[in-house]
């Protein structure tokens, strides 16, 4: 069969990450409060169970009201997303689907009709049903969204580091061969509890600083410390819990994508005893030369650091981007081959796919992809340049997450402290950084989605498919068109969101 | 449980789910009548709150859907999705902006007021069943792509599936047959909205106007449907011979609903429960549970057509632009490993139809009426 379309525009790669990113940004201000506000929302309906005091029964539902504004906005981005790997990203719906459907299609049968049935119940049921079914509903809401968390980053963990595949030339695509590996992959565990607990965090930050915000007002004293107490042992739990996964993501990162560490790291030039950088002169806006630069100016560091977060050991090598290209010597005492020796057998790769597909040698073939089928993504790279990601947005992402992430630990630890030793309705400065509390818990929380996503460029599926040999074959100018509806959709629709979550703040609870 | 098997299965949860689709598409249905159900701002408050407690079942179950046909034949996921790249949209684009329309439309802060909202879910109650009428008619018609999977060896241009044309899927549209189809899906999920809204909605005056509606749009469903049930059955259609080649077959679908004869079985009781639960509601002023018959009834049919669509040797994506490219249960499946893995997870859905049917029932042993939407605070 004649091949009637020879080119792709390629435009169309920019415009399809584009378009997701956009999808998933969006998505990413939602479902975190989704999560974190299921926890709330259960332990305040738990005390109301436990004490059946109306007090507790009120500020269950006015924070449920809060989670059923948000919790529509998670449903109506989500569904794009899942529907984009067929539209935009076609070839790796075909390339991988094998293993990659499975997961999403668990998340719909286990996670979505759990929270889509119970969250009807939570919201429409507290006349109708007993208090207990009620409860029940409530915390199987959130175990919903957070089995589809689970699902979601099985499948986004095995993007970042596939396992329990193998690739079939017969079909010329990769399939399963372990559910169990692929379902319960370190990566997936680590991606989960991390994103979960920063999730957590998100919620209470959002408990907390609207609390606060009725204490400066001097409103519904009551809701307002109740949340903030809830709130910060929720919070101060999360962020240590967030802490203690980060660290195990990060370790992941550094065995499975040292490229992402790297651009974490602005690690030009790796070595033994690596520091680990506190911050650094990196231009947010420009490339650095990683090929001639030692490393950025103004670097603080803290001494062999890096090598033990991503070694486990003081004096372990940790590879830059230099050392990637051009090659370096593993823990193992192994070579990891360099870009040229990859891109080699990436392109034998697909030649002996291409005569085995031809019918060529079938068996001497098949050994060659055996061999060299690892470094298949590679044999579609051109040059170093196409290998690392974004720099700068990588370097102050992770900062940005990290910073933050010790500034919550120490204002959650202090207004435990206040609102349990002391008073808490006193102190404005506490109350107005309460507040700022949600700014910067949404910041933490998009920049680690940057770090994840951004840090993994260009493979759609770890050394791999690239992201342009994934993409569906669709012009550049419809992408684009479709590209600024969603933005244009998705902005009117958060503008809507926030001002009716404003009016609902405004207005409180119905006591 | 051999390969053979495991597609056929997965086939028929497809199929299962596609049915079950449909059945819901009775949100979209009473949503697109809004303002012919409801001639009050109360009365409309009551439709939303009616279809607001179900729509995420029907969100829900076309995502799990997708996520089923992406699991279990991933290469359909691939190619129709990547080469009919606006129908798709366009079907997403309308369950968008139906997912905030309900939570939104009577909070205070609401910037763009309550009639923007409720345009929205009539643009999502018309068009959602138009599209997904579509897209399942080209089961039977055709669409224009190619697959060829030997281009991922192609470092200049590896994509396996494309359209044809630079249409991306909008040329299945000129077809008559996809538009007469997705009409009459229309006309369908108005039929079962208003035999929903009959049995959720505890109000005279609204029912009233439901029974008027209700004769209308069966009228026009079958004037639309029964032409395209004819024409399928008795027209050609694509079968699949042992080696995997595609060829037109006379009659097919007929063809195969005789060699699966339960399955026109199935279709007839499908058919007379549909029309059961529509006569006696018309007739009987006091019978408000004709959603039930007609839904299962809707099941029943539309689990034949996905059926005969792919079992028995049939393309079920059929290409007009290469014959050869049409993908079928075999030629398109996932691995054995991943079907049987996935048949074992197929064996929790009881547990998940058994728990949604305990909570429908508990939200909706007492219906909906005037009261109850004046005194919920949560009230759409």
């Amino acid at each position: 069969m004649e091949n009637l379309l020879l080119t792709i525009d390629p435009g169309t790669v920019d415009w399809s990450r584009a378009q997701f990113a956009l999808t998933a940004i969006y998505h990413w201000l939602f479902v975190p409060l989704t999560l974190g506000l299921a926890v709330i929302m259960g332990i305040m309906e738990t005390c109301y169970y436990r004490t059946r005091k109306d007090f507790w029964r009120t500020a269950a539902r006015f924070w449920q009201r809060l989670f059923g504004i948000n919790f529509a906005m998670g449903v109506a981005t989500g569904i794009i997303l899942e529907f984009e790997f067929g539209t935009n990203w076609s070839n790796y719906s075909w390339f991988v689907g094998d293993i990659f459907g499975a997961p999403l299609a668990i998340e719909g049968i286990l996670a979505f009709f759990m929270e889509s049935t119970f969250v009807a119940v939570m919201f429409f049921g507290w006349n109708k049903v007993s208090a207990g079914f009620h409860l029940a509903s409530t915390w199987l809401t959130g175990l919903g969204a957070t089995i589809s968390a689970w699902w979601i980053l099985v499948a986004n963990a095995w993007m970042q580091y596939p396992v329990g595949c193998t690739f079939n030339p017969e079909t010329m695509r990769n399939e399963m061969t372990s559910f169990f590996d692929v379902a319960l992959s370190p990566f997936a565990i680590d991606k989960f509890m991390h994103t979960v607990t920063s999730a957590w965090v998100l919620g209470a930050a959002f408990t907390v600083g609207v609390g606060c915000w009725y204490l400066l007002r001097r409103r519904h004293a009551e809701l307002a410390t109740q949340s903030i107490k809830i709130g910060s042992i929720v919070g101060l739990a999360a962020s240590f819990l967030a802490a203690f996964t980060g660290d195990n993501s990060a370790y992941m990162v550094a065995q499975t994508q040292p490229m992402k560490l790297a651009a974490m790291e602005a690690l030009y030039e790796g070595g033994n005893s690596q520091g680990l950088t506190g911050i650094a002169l990196v231009n947010p806006f420009g490339q650095p030369d990683y090929m001639t630069d030692a490393e950025p100016p103004m670097r603080i560091a803290v001494p062999n650091m890096l090598s033990l977060l991503a070694t486990h050991d003081p004096d372990g090598f940790v590879p830059g981007v230099r050392d990637i290209i051009k090659g370096y010597p593993k823990a193992d005492g192994t070579q990891e081959p360099s870009l040229k020796e990859k891109q080699e057998r990436g392109r034998k790769a697909i030649q002996a796919l291409k005569d085995f597909r031809a019918g060529k040698d079938k068996e001497a073939n098949r050994k060659v992809l055996e061999r060299d089928m690892k470094y298949f993504g590679y044999g579609y790279i051109k040059d170093a340049d196409q290998l690392v990601p974004f720099i700068p947005v990588n370097f102050w992402a992770f900062r940005i997450m990290v910073g933050l992430g010790a500034l919550f630990i120490l204002v959650f630890a202090v207004l435990l402290f206040v609102v349990y030793r002391k008073d808490i309705t006193r102190p404005r400065w506490l109350q107005m950084l309460g507040i700022a509390l949600i700014p910067l818990a949404y910041i933490a929380s998009e920049s680690g989605w940057l770090v994840a996503e951004f840090g993994r460029q260009p493979w759609t599926i770890q050394d791999m498919l690239p992201t342009w040999a994934a993409v569906s074959d669709l012009s550049s100018g419809g992408i684009a068109f479709t590209f600024f509806l969603f933005l244009f959709l998705f902005t009117a629709m958060l503008a809507v969101e926030v001002s009716i979550m404003c009016k609902q703040i405004k207005k409180g609870p119905e006591l | 449980m051999t390969y053979d098997f495991l597609q056929h299965y997965w086939w028929f949860i497809i199929s299962l789910l596609g049915a079950l689709l449909v059945f819901l598409l009775f949100v979209q249905g009473a949503n697109s009548m809004i303002f012919q159900l409801g001639k009050t701002p109360e009365e409309r408050r009551m439709l939303v709150n009616s279809t607001g407690r179900k729509w995420e079942f029907t969100f829900t179950t076309l995502v799990t859907f997708g996520g089923a046909f992406f699991a279990s034949f991933p290469l359909f996921y691939s190619t129709s999705f990547g080469s009919a790249y606006w129908v798709w949209l366009l079907i997403l684009f309308t369950f968008i902006i139906q997912a905030v329309s309900y939570e939104f439309q009577n909070k205070a802060g609401n910037l763009f007021g309550v009639r923007t909202f409720q345009v929205c879910l009539i643009l999502n109650g018309i068009l959602g069943p138009l599209l997904l009428g579509g897209a399942v008619a080209t089961f039977f018609t055709g669409s224009n792509f190619i697959v060829e999977k030997g281009n991922i060896t192609d470092a200049l241009q590896p994509v396996i599936s494309h359209w044809a044309n630079g249409s991306r899927g909008l040329d299945v549209l000129l077809n008559p047959w996809v538009v007469i189809f997705g009409i009459s899906v229309v006309f369908l999920a108005r039929i079962l909205g208003t035999l929903y809204i009959n049995n959720n909605v505890d109000d005279e005056v609204i029912r009233k106007r439901i029974r008027r509606q209700l004769l209308v749009n069966t009228i026009l469903f079958l004037f639309f449907f029964l032409p395209f049930l004819i024409v399928t059955l008795l027209g050609e259609g694509y079968a699949v011979n042992e080696k995997g080649v595609v060829f037109m077959e006379s009659m097919k679908y007929l063809n195969n609903l005789l060699a699966m004869w339960p399955l026109a079985v199935i279709l007839l009781a499908g058919i007379v429960l549909l029309l059961f639960g529509i006569v006696r509601t018309v007739l009987k002023p006091g019978y408000v549970r004709g959603i039930w018959p007609a839904g299962i009834g809707v099941v029943f049919v539309v689990l034949v057509l996905f059926l005969i669509a792919g079992w028995n040797n049939t393309a079920y994506y059929p290409s007009t632009a290469d014959l050869q490219s049409s993908l079928t249960i075999r030629n398109s499946s996932s691995s054995e490993f991943t079907l049987k893995a996935m048949f074992y997870v197929s064996f929790l859905v009881p547990f998940v139809l058994a728990y949604i049917v305990y909570a429908w029932r508990a939200i909706d042993k007492k219906a909906i009426d005037r009261k109850e939407i004046a005194e919920d605070d949560h009230a759409y």
